[in-house]
This record gives C-alpha cells, structure tokens and sequence, in this order.
C-alpha cells in the first residue's frame, strides 16, 4: 500500500470513527467500509483503526477474523460466493462449482492471478427455492446452470475493462 | 416465487397508515393485551411468547430503549424474511414502530444480513418514505410525545449472529458471541439498554393482529400455535417458494400444496430442525408437534440422507462460534464420525457414542446453535440407519 493510500484511507477511518464519537458501535461500519475500498483489511489498516477507536489492534483483528465477509488477506475485485448449503447443493451446486474453477482456473478459496476474481463457498443465501444461487459481491445470481457461468463472469469482467470500481457494481 | 392462493394473515390487505394510525389510538397496554390474547409467538423460530418479551421491554426502566428486527435470516433453507423485506416493508416498519410505541422505545435498527445486501436500497427508500409520510420521525401520525426512527445495520456474514444476544454483540463492535443469560435483553440489551429484538414476520403479524383483532387471528391455527406461519419450501417438490399455511397443518398436507408427493423425509426448521420421515407425515407442524422458524426441506426418494446429514453438520462446524467448548469441538467431533459412516468404519458402539456426545452438547452449549445442532444428526440416523448402513458397507 503506498503512504499516501494509507493516509487517504487513515483519514476516511477517523472521520468514520469520529462520526459515532469513537464509540465501539461504530467499529464493523467502518471494517465494512475499508474492506470495501481495499478489498481486505491490512495489519496497517487495523492498528489506525484500533487508534481510531483507542483500543488494541488485536481487539480488531478478533472482529475481522469473526466475521467471513471481512478478511486480512486481498480478495478479488469480484467475490464469488457460491452457496454450498443443502438446497442449492441438492439443486446441482456441484456442477456448477466445477464449471467456476473451469472458468477462472482456480479453486475455491484462491484469487486469480489479476487479482480479479476470488471464489469461495458460502453458507445459505436465502435463495433456496431457486437454487444454485451465488453472489457476485452484493449481486445475487439464481438457477445457475455450468453454461451460465462462464456470460456471469464476463460481464463482471467487462465491467471492470470500463474502469469502474469496486463498490459501484451494485 | 410461487406465493400461497389465500390470503390468510400476512399476505392479506393491509393500509399500513391506517393500521398505525388506530393502534396510536390504543393505550400502550391494550396494545400489548391484544398481542397477548393472539399466542403470538415469535416467529423467527425460538417461539417465545411476543407479548411477554414486549411487556417486559415496557416495563424495563431505561432512558433509551430500542426495537430491533433482526433479519438476519441465514437458517438453511428458510428465505421468507427475504420476501417480506422485498415486498412487505412498509409493513415491517409500521410494526416495528408499533413495537416501538407499546415498549416505549424511541430507536430501531434493522439488522440486515450481509447477504441480502442488495435490499439495501429499496428498503432506505421505504424507511426515507415513511419519514416522509410521518410514520416515522418526530411526533409520528401526530401523536403527540411519540418519536422513533429505524436506521439500517449490515451483518458480516455470520449465521449465529441471527441469535439475539450475538446480534446485540455485534451490534456494538464486538465478535458475534452469544452472551450468557439472564439478564435478558429485554432489560440489558444493545448498549446496556432495555431492547426487544423480534424477528421480521414477527413485527409484520403483529401489526396485523392489532389492527384486525386477535379473535380473528385465533380463527387459524391450534390452541397452542394460533394464527399462520410462513414457509420458505425448497429441495424435491413441483412448486417450491413461501407459503402463508395455517399453524398445525400436517406435513403430508403441506406436502399436497407443494407439490412432493414422494417425499421420503422432510426437514422441518432447517439444520437445526428435526428430520421427519415418510411414516410420520401425519405429524403437525406447530410448536407443540414439530417446530420451526418456516424452513421445509423435501427429500425425494432418490436422495442419500446421510449426505443431507453430512452437509448440515459442515454447516454447523463452519458456523459455530468457536466460544464454548462442547458446541466447537462437539460439531467437529461428530462430522468425524459422520465421516467415518460414509467410508463404513463407523461400529455402532462409536455411533452410540457419538449421539452421547449429542446428548452432552444439547444440555451443555451455550446458545441454542450447539444445543441444536445435534438434532439433524440424531433424526436422520435414528430413522435411516439401516440405509446408511446397508449402503456404505455393500460398497467397501
């Protein structure tokens, strides 16, 4: 991260921060917000956030590591979540997880060399009646099918062609 | 999504404005009586009596009270909160104002699961109306010394978050682990403050009570369970999708309306819920028979239950939040064995084990995520043992 991304996002985290009075309330608002813009939060974001809010560091990394759409570790530009709960399995979530990896060329749990896409399995979407279901970062995407899958990721990946950024997908 | 033909309760007409408006003109205490007189129970699965949790709310002393609606619905196969968020939330809202109004709470916060993000947006623009149409905000409806307004707060993606104490946890910054009881939140809740937290149907149903009468709500359901239910129906049937069903309907009747004739089991109330098999289709689904927060899961004939099982428990392992010991290494411990039955090395004096484990996690856990997460496991060996055995060691 270079000196000038922390600081710029160093102060997005005190406005924040200052916004809730510093008050622990305001902690996961701001965890969202940073792994929003930087797609994970790093040891350097987690020691302003701590001073932000005056606790330990470790206090938040005990947050981060609690929840699973917050993370250390970089994620894609685009996470896909595919859910792996027993009625989009029972719905052919198998297949569909084949033709994912097929598609980006990486498992579940890995981000592609671009830095583009990470892939994971989720619990229950809440989509059970049109199952398989997956979320494309806030997007949700029902009745996948492994022919489907491959138009789902390009138009992520042309959207990103168009320069957008992260966080006006939705 | 297919919804049911009738409009019983939830899904029937409703003015919103009027509804809000009549029930400001009821005292704080006739408000709760008739929420009484319905049986409500809180229909996001744990069926606790609505009335009791709002009238110790009102009792509480507290300068700042809140009403939160906790939708963070991630139960396995349940997605009818989803559906009421999408097409209901203006009803939502009114209720949790009406809520608001008998506990005498002047703060709501809506707790959306991070899932359902892309909901966001429509329901700030239903909040942001509502305000406009003075439902929400000082003064509501004019009513004079009545203030309360709703904002919205993301969830992180964890499922014991949905249980209530873990929601107030993370509410307030901290890790989503569930607290220790009493005191309950309805005197110490989110900020140390008296806090009723009801599940989104909740909220929806009882605003339809107080407005049309618990007479007529009691019109459906047992003496026990009163009123209609939700359910979210997925897995092997023709017409799967949310269904308003009157409380005490027999899964074989249910299983008409939806479609699954051939059903072999049905799980009812989601991984934490109860697998039922052909031979006990009679059996009624209401919280003296067999309970649930809405969630039906149809296994057809072909379906290999022990994978069902297999699937529940990972759900478990991944979703427990590690603070207790018996729930953290208990799920563990019982995928291995469930493991070991799949591979067909499982004795059955191991197995017996195990469901002492069970029996062990079930008393001793903290939160109802370890004392429920036995009961799948237990429901589907206890009526499919002799499938699971007969089709792992056939093939060793």
């Amino acid at each position: 991260m270079l000196a000038s991304e922390r600081e710029q996002l160093k102060a997005e985290i005190n406005k924040m921060a200052k916004k809730c009075d510093h008050h622990r309330s305001g902690l996961i608002p701001v965890l969202q917000h940073v792994q929003n813009v930087s797609r994970h939060i790093s040891p350097e974001a987690m020691q302003d956030i701590a001073e932000a809010f005056k606790i330990h560091p470790v206090e938040v990394q005990g947050v981060v590591s609690f929840y699973s759409f917050l993370s250390t570790e970089k994620k894609g530009k685009f996470v896909v979540r595919l859910c792996r709960t027993i009625s989009c399995d029972m719905a052919g979530k198998e297949a569909v997880a084949n033709q994912l990896e097929n598609e980006l060329g990486i498992e579940f749990g890995e981000t592609t060399s671009d830095g583009m896409f990470t892939l994971e399995f989720t619990n229950c979407l809440g989509m059970c009646d049109q199952g398989p279901a997956m979320l494309v970062n806030d997007d949700i995407h029902t009745r996948v099918t492994p022919e489907k899958v491959a138009d789902i990721i390009d138009t992520y990946r042309n959207r990103f062609g168009a320069h957008v950024t992260h966080g006006e997908h939705a | 999504m297919s919804k049911t033909e009738k409009k019983l309760v939830i899904f029937s007409e409703l003015d919103v404005e009027k509804a809000l408006k009549n029930a400001l003109q009821k005292t704080r205490p006739d408000i709760i009586g008739e929420v009484r007189e319905s049986g409500l129970k809180g229909r996001g699965g744990a069926g606790f009596p609505t009335a009791v949790k709002w009238n110790l709310a009102a009792a509480a002393q507290g300068e700042r009270k809140f009403v939160i609606c906790n939708a963070d619905e991630g139960e396995p196969g349940t997605f009818k909160d989803r559906v009421l968020l999408t097409d209901y939330a203006d009803q939502l809202i009114a209720g949790m104002v009406l809520a608001a109004y008998a506990t005498g709470a002047r703060e709501g916060i809506v707790y959306l699961r991070a899932e359902y993000t892309y909901l966001r947006k429509d329901l700030e623009a239903t909040i942001e109306k509502m305000r406009g149409r003075k439902m929400l905000g000082k003064k509501i409806l004019g009513k004079d010394g009545f203030e309360f307004d709703v904002h919205i707060h993301m969830g992180s993606g964890a499922y014991i978050c949905g249980e209530e104490t873990a929601l107030i946890e993370s509410l307030e910054g901290q890790r989503g682990e569930p607290r220790n009881r009493p005191p309950f939140p309805v005197t110490v809740g989110y900020l140390g403050c008296p806090t009723s937290v009801n599940n989104v149907e909740t909220f929806i149903t009882a605003l339809h009570i107080v407005e049309k009468g618990a007479k007529w709500f009691k019109t459906f359901g047992t003496d026990k369970s009163t009123g209609t239910k939700l359910f979210s129906v997925s897995g092997d049937c023709e017409k799967p999708g949310v269904y308003e069903l009157p409380m005490g309907i027999t899964i074989k009747k249910l299983l008409e309306t939806v479609g699954g004739p051939d059903a072999k089991a049905v799980q009812v109330g989601g991984a934490s819920g109860t697998c039922v098999p052909r031979k006990d289709f009679d059996r009624a689904i209401a919280y003296e028979d067999v309970a649930t927060g809405g969630s039906i899961i149809v296994f057809g004939p072909h379906r290999d239950m022990l994978e069902v099982a297999i699937n529940f428990m990972e759900f478990f392992c991944e979703e427990s939040c590690g603070q207790c010991t018996p729930c953290r290494l208990g799920t563990e411990t019982l995928l291995e064995g469930l493991d070991m039955l799949d591979e067909g090395k499982c004795s059955l004096k191991y197995l017996r084990e195990l469901c002492s484990l069970g029996e062990t996690m079930q008393i001793s856990s903290k939160c109802g995520l370890g004392q429920s997460a036995f009961n799948a496991f237990l429901s589907i060996i206890e009526n499919f043992k002799s499938e699971i055995f007969d089709t792992r060691c056939s093939c060793r």
